[in-house]
């Protein structure tokens, strides 16, 4: 065991010393998730240097979609997977989270009833669908975020996978995978509370959510999350397993004929990707306080892939430069000129591609970022 | 749970990886293929093919477009399933119960046409990717090259010729450099049976002749077969040449033999 664990310190020590990048971003997120905080409780309100628990939860909100970016960056960046529905993963993540939290309600509900949340009792439901079992229990709840978008990425993933279904007819096929979901959780005979979703949740673990505390440790496991998927990424891609994966997305032929599953490969990666996006959804959701059926609509798994796009494939850290930037910029537009949002992003896109073709990232190292240099001798 | 999921996302139809001890040329013959024939949309590229392959030897295989050599390679390593006719790996690996990550395991090797390298990958890594073991996603996620593995990578740059490259991108090499790296992946694997698709189109004169000698030391160690156009190369390396033609064997025999053959100058002519 502690031989185990020291050999993957030297990988991780390993991997990070190849990667710059990643290093600074490690290092802003370690100041970030220090300052935050101190800024949010030490300064009176009134002070200039207070952060507001909106900004807090803004930043703890845009942590999520790095996850999301990275889980995407990936399979995308690493092998050529190009997934326009993981915003389904993400959201079923958040749906488990939800479900958790809507049974925390109990009693505090509009209609008082200690089982069944409000949108059941308004549907004259008498008893909880067995779905809903087990969601009062936190584990159980963890458990089913990892689980639910793991089994659907397992799936479905096994039967295109095997079918070898690449390229543009695979980002297809998880497009429809995503609007079949929003259709059917539109629904609401599906119980998931039809195009409400879920909102009004009161506390997590017995902390409520509103208070300022809460909403630091939430901010805070987030960050630690992110940092963790980033690490996890990155040792697995510099592996040899990551080198194959890569192998597969410059040569798949070459890659089975030399022995390798490719397929196995690419639906152990997708799943993982699943995965990650899973918990990043989880988290997403306490802190924005909702979650409904338009987070599983085409065009937010294709904001996704652009975030990517922008920050720079292929680099994990570009992935979470990508979320930042992008959804930085949303807020922003959506608040001051609402109307040009989708215009400013389509045009974002498009310089992106067309002058910064290896995103932000790329543009601002200047070369060798999709190349990782062979440091053995 | 991972050989379940290993096994779930392999289309075999056997559930097990060929042993790789198990290959058995006693006859001396090393690979069958026996009264093949594919189809596609009613055109047979192979015909009642009929072919025998012996241990150790450089078999070179020549006829025109369309002869059906490719598609040959095709079956031989699981790409193409015949419509009819058997495929036997030695006595007892019958190639066509095998998927083709599993052929290539149980010991048979393929060079493609068009050279086909990991470009993003140093000319070390890429040699590193194709050795030979098991090659699941959870062993390779823990493993380490060890010196031994280091030594073999070494053995076979040396081999091919690209010691001085051993950091380099492989995308930057040349052409014909990109096509030893792939041969040199091939030996990796320490394949009883090479199959070559046209291992010079493209090179210079220098880069052929070099590629001669790789191919020519190759055999004994291995069974080579060789799919060329080149009649000038094919001359400086075979020892026995078949010729197929719409599908079937046309001729087989060495060079001069073939080259004297009245139906092969017809083929060959368009007479």
């Amino acid at each position: 065991m502690t031989k185990s664990s020291a050999q993957y310190g030297s990988r991780l020590t390993a991997a990070l010393q190849a990667d710059r990048g990643g290093r600074l971003f490690l290092g802003t997120l370690i100041v970030v998730s220090a300052i935050v905080p101190l800024l949010n409780l030490l300064p009176s309100p009134a002070s200039a240097l207070h952060l507001s628990n909106y900004t807090v939860t803004l930043i703890g909100k845009y942590m999520t979609y790095a996850m999301l970016a990275i889980a995407v960056d990936l399979i995308w960046g690493y092998c050529g997977i190009l997934s326009l529905g993981h915003g389904a993963f993400f959201a079923l993540g958040g749906y488990a989270m939800g479900m958790y939290l809507m049974r925390q309600i109990g009693t505090r509900g509009v209609y008082g009833n200690p089982i069944l949340p409000d949108f059941m009792v308004f549907l004259n439901w008498k008893e909880l669908p067995w779905f809903w079992e087990g969601f009062n229990a936190f584990p159980y709840a963890l458990l089913m975020i990892v689980l639910v978008p793991g089994m659907l990425a397992l799936v479905f993933g096994f039967l295109a996978f095997r079918s070898r279904v690449s390229g543009v007819y695979l980002s297809i096929i998880t497009q429809a995978l995503t609007y079949a979901l929003m259709l059917a959780f539109f629904r609401n005979d599906m119980g998931f509370g039809g195009n409400n979703g879920f909102t009004d949740f009161k506390d997590i673990l017995g902390f409520s959510l509103q208070s300022s505390a809460t909403r630091i440790t939430l901010f805070l496991v987030t960050a630690l999350s992110l940092g963790a998927c980033y690490v996890l990424c990155r040792l697995i891609i510099a592996s040899r397993a990551g080198r194959v994966i890569q192998a597969i997305r410059d040569a798949e032929n070459r890659a089975r004929f030399i022995g390798y599953r490719v397929e196995s490969y690419k639906l152990w990666l997708f799943v993982l990707s699943a995965v990650l996006s899973g918990i990043a959804g989880a988290l997403y959701v306490p802190q924005v306080g909702i979650i409904n059926p338009s987070e599983f609509s085409p065009a937010n798994s294709i904001e996704i892939v652009i975030w990517v796009a922008i920050g720079g494939r292929g680099t994990l850290y570009g992935a979470v430069v990508g979320a930042f930037l992008v959804n930085y910029a949303k807020t922003y537009f959506t608040d001051a000129l609402p109307s040009m949002w989708l215009y400013a992003l389509g045009t974002l896109f498009v310089v992106v591609t067309l002058f910064l073709p290896r995103g932000v990232v790329g543009a601002i190292s200047g070369r060798e970022f999709f190349r990782r240099r062979a440091l053995r001798t | 749970m991972r050989t379940a999921l290993d096994r779930l996302t392999s289309r075999s139809r056997s559930a097990k990886p060929a042993p790789r001890a198990a290959l058995d040329a006693s006859h001396g013959v090393i690979l069958y293929l026996e009264d093949i024939t594919v189809s596609f949309d009613g055109f047979r590229a192979l015909n009642a093919l009929t072919l025998y392959v012996e241990v150790g030897e450089l078999r070179c295989i020549i006829g025109p477009n369309g002869a059906g050599k490719t598609t040959m390679m095709d079956v031989i390593t699981g790409k193409t399933r015949p419509d009819t006719g058997s495929a036997w790996f030695g006595q007892t690996v019958d190639l066509l119960a095998l998927s083709e990550p599993q052929i290539a395991q149980s010991g048979i090797g393929r060079k493609f046409q068009k050279p086909t390298v990991f470009e993003n990958h140093s000319v070390f890594e890429n040699l590193e990717l194709a050795m030979a073991g098991p090659k699941t996603v959870w062993k390779w996620l823990a493993a380490q090259t060890t010196a031994e593995q280091v030594d073999h990578i070494d053995r076979v740059l040396q081999t091919i010729g690209l010691t001085e490259r051993r950091l380099d991108i492989a995308g930057a090499l040349s052409h014909g450099q990109k096509q030893w790296l792939e041969i040199g992946m091939l030996l990796m694997q320490d394949p009883q049976l090479l199959l070559v698709d046209e291992p010079v189109a493209g090179m210079t004169p220098q880069e052929v002749e070099r590629t001669a000698e790789l191919l020519v030391s190759l055999a004994g160690k291995h069974s080579v077969i060789v799919v060329e156009h080149d009649m000038e190369f094919v001359r400086s390396i075979a020892r026995t040449v078949t010729v197929l033609h719409e599908g079937s064997v046309l001729a087989q025999g060495s060079i001069d033999e073939v080259q004297a053959d009245a139906r092969v100058q017809q083929v060959y002519l368009g007479e």
